[in-house]
């Protein structure tokens, strides 16, 4: 069984509530921050750790916070980033729904260290409930002295609001994001400048996700070299994994990044494997936008090696035989599933999403989504295949956010791996309509254990 | 009145613009939930906005409903995860008892169908969003069950 830091507490009864969260030990952080410690010294902490942003980047969040620009007289802004929205990824939702108020600690304990008075948790406007549960456990800490003016006695003032999105992928992108809460169309910024400079209203930003906030609260209260030793190599600590697709057991896991692809999938204390005695055909290991693996692929690297669920292990052999552990939306397909639909409808979602700023992303994502559509439908060509992949090579790298990469992997990557099934639905139109390819020879190579 | 003041009073003096997004969201709950060119010109005098402010905003967003809609509408996902699961199969069905497809409402007004993408409940495919709430692990008994429930709802309001 893996150390828990997030959820460890999460199905304590009553959690939610302040009285019992505070019961179990909560908000011992901001107490040692603010009375023990400076806001470099917590920064300092959060460096050690390694903590790497859990939306999907996962760059260095202490280094994240140093680069913040602390000009005199001008305010600073902690945006917590839970726009959650790559599909396969319900993380940061489970942690605000269950245990809100480790959100709300570690807001106030990230804000004392950004010099942030101000802290805005942008939503997506779909969690309409959770922004309830967020707002209640926001009263009940203003309420018993852990928000407002003079927290402490320390001399930090801090409020912290809930912000409501409205539908839009794209704001969880940060410059997005922070031009969604400026009240504009959410089209991300040319960076540089970086928020870290110039976020929002001009002033000097961080944005960073649910759970990476979440996780400064164990960081501060069990030290930097502490949280380090959990883990291994540059993946320290925890890391929330929402499972979805064909699994027995579905759900928001946290590991300790040592366990193995094939243990999270089959053992009873993860996934539970794959139901009604199918076999595991393929997997996207870390939301839609990261590169989907053959079941050979994802369980052994392209060595022979067994694959570890961290991100060295999930990137072992880029994208040629590798993918990325990215948000963590790990989204599996049994053998009966067709690898040409799925990446359609992750086309369309991208096709969807786009804020239209750059015509290779607003363009080129539509041909992807009706080119696959046709494939999809038996009225392909071969040709389709080659445009395919000469559109998404368009793609990558001419945008301005990552939205457009993002689109162009999954569709790179379900070629790169699963060519002959592309090819399939050209030459067999009239069985494409009938009938899935079924598992072909991807996961042939190695021993798949039986869920 | 007092809720949207409320709003604006999170937001640094002049950034009156910030609370665009929350305060449509509440012009659209109160005005028949969609945005009328009427509603939308009504929230741009309140937070002192050029209308094309309003509406460049209204449309981009795709939770802001710019024609009328049903009081119950079913927002179904169908990207991948819910794909795998048969969301299909969920958007056929509720064609099939209401005889509606994806932008389509109703006769009597009772119920739009909307097919939306990815909601973050994917560990619990199928699943749609009804009004504030999502709804997930469907079945056919389940959409059956949820339709019944919406119609009690309407005819003891009625």
């Amino acid at each position: 069984m893996g150390r828990k830091l997030l959820l460890e507490k999460a199905h304590v009864e009553n959690i939610r509530l302040y009285d019992v969260y505070r019961q179990q030990g909560g908000y011992r952080s901001v107490e040692k921050a603010l009375k023990s410690m400076s806001p470099d010294q917590v920064t300092e902490e959060v460096k050690k750790s390694g903590l790497r942003g859990r939306g999907g980047a996962g760059f260095p969040t202490g280094m994240k916070w140093s680069f913040l620009a602390k000009p005199e007289g001008v305010p600073r802004y902690l945006v917590v980033n839970a726009d959650e929205s790559e599909p396969g990824t319900f993380k940061d939702r489970y942690l605000m729904e269950f245990i809100p108020h480790l959100l709300i600690e570690g807001m106030i304990t990230a804000s004392f260290a950004l010099g942030s008075n101000t802290s805005f948790i942008y939503i997506r406007g779909e969690y309409a409930w959770i922004v309830d549960i967020l707002e209640q456990a926001i009263a009940e800490a203003k309420h018993n002295g852990w928000l407002g003016k003079n927290i402490l006695g320390s001399g930090f003032d801090c409020e912290i609001y809930v912000q409501r999105g409205a539908g839009a992928y794209i704001c969880g992108e940060e410059t997005a994001l922070i031009e969604s809460l400026e009240g504009k169309r959410g089209n991300p910024r040319i960076k540089p400048p970086f928020p870290a400079v110039k976020g929002l209203w001009d002033c000097p930003t961080v944005v960073n996700n649910v759970e990476t906030i979440a996780a400064v609260v164990p960081i501060i209260n069990e030290g930097g070299e502490e949280y380090a030793k959990i883990g291994v190599g540059k993946s320290t600590g925890t890391k929330l994994i929402s499972a979805c697709g064909n699994l027995n057991k579905p759900g928001v896991y946290e590991i300790d990044m040592t366990i193995s692809v094939e243990e999270f999938i089959y053992s009873d204390e993860y996934c539970g494997g794959i139901p009604n005695g199918k076999k595991l055909k393929a997997c996207i290991p870390g939301g839609s936008s990261v590169p989907i693996l053959p079941a050979n692929l994802l369980l052994k690297t392209a060595k022979g090696e067994t694959r570890y669920m961290n991100y060295e292990s999930l990137a072992d052999g880029g994208f040629a035989t590798g993918s990325m552990m990215g948000s963590g939306g790990f989204i599996v397909m049994d053998d009966t599933q067709c690898v040409v639909k799925h990446t359609y409808t992750l086309a369309r979602f991208y096709r969807h999403e786009s804020c239209g700023q750059c015509s290779p992303c607003r363009e080129g994502t539509g041909w992807m989504e009706k080119i696959l559509l046709n494939l999809e439908n038996g009225k392909g060509k071969m040709s389709d295949i080659d445009l395919l992949w000469d559109i998404q090579r368009k793609i990558e790298g001419n945008t301005i956010c990552p939205l457009g990469d993002a689109a162009a992997w999954p569709v790179a990557a379900a070629i790169r791996h699963f060519r002959d099934e592309f090819e399939w639905h050209v030459t067999n139109p009239e069985d494409a309509l009938r009938r899935n390819y079924g598992i072909g020879h991807y996961a042939d190579p190695i021993h798949v254990p039986v869920g | 009145m007092n809720e949207v003041q409320g709003i604006i009073s999170r937001y640094p003096q002049g950034k009156q613009k910030s609370a665009l997004i929350p305060v449509l969201h509440i012009a659209q709950q109160e005005f028949g939930g969609w945005l009328s060119t009427e509603t939308m010109d009504y929230v741009a005098s309140v937070l002192q906005l050029k209308p094309i402010e309003v509406y460049e905003v209204a449309t981009f967003y795709s939770m802001f409903n710019l024609k009328p809609v049903g009081r119950y509408m079913f927002e179904v996902c169908q990207t991948g995860p819910c794909m795998l699961n048969g969301s299909d199969e969920i958007v056929k069905y509720i064609y099939d008892t209401l005889g509606i497809k994806p932008g389509e409402t109703t006769a009597d007004g009772l119920f739009t169908l909307k097919t939306v993408e990815c909601l973050g409940a994917c560990g619990y495919a199928p699943m749609m969003q009804q009004g504030k709430h999502y709804r997930e692990h469907l079945t056919r008994e389940k959409i059956d069950s949820i339709i019944a429930e919406c119609r009690n709802a309407a005819a003891a309001s009625n």
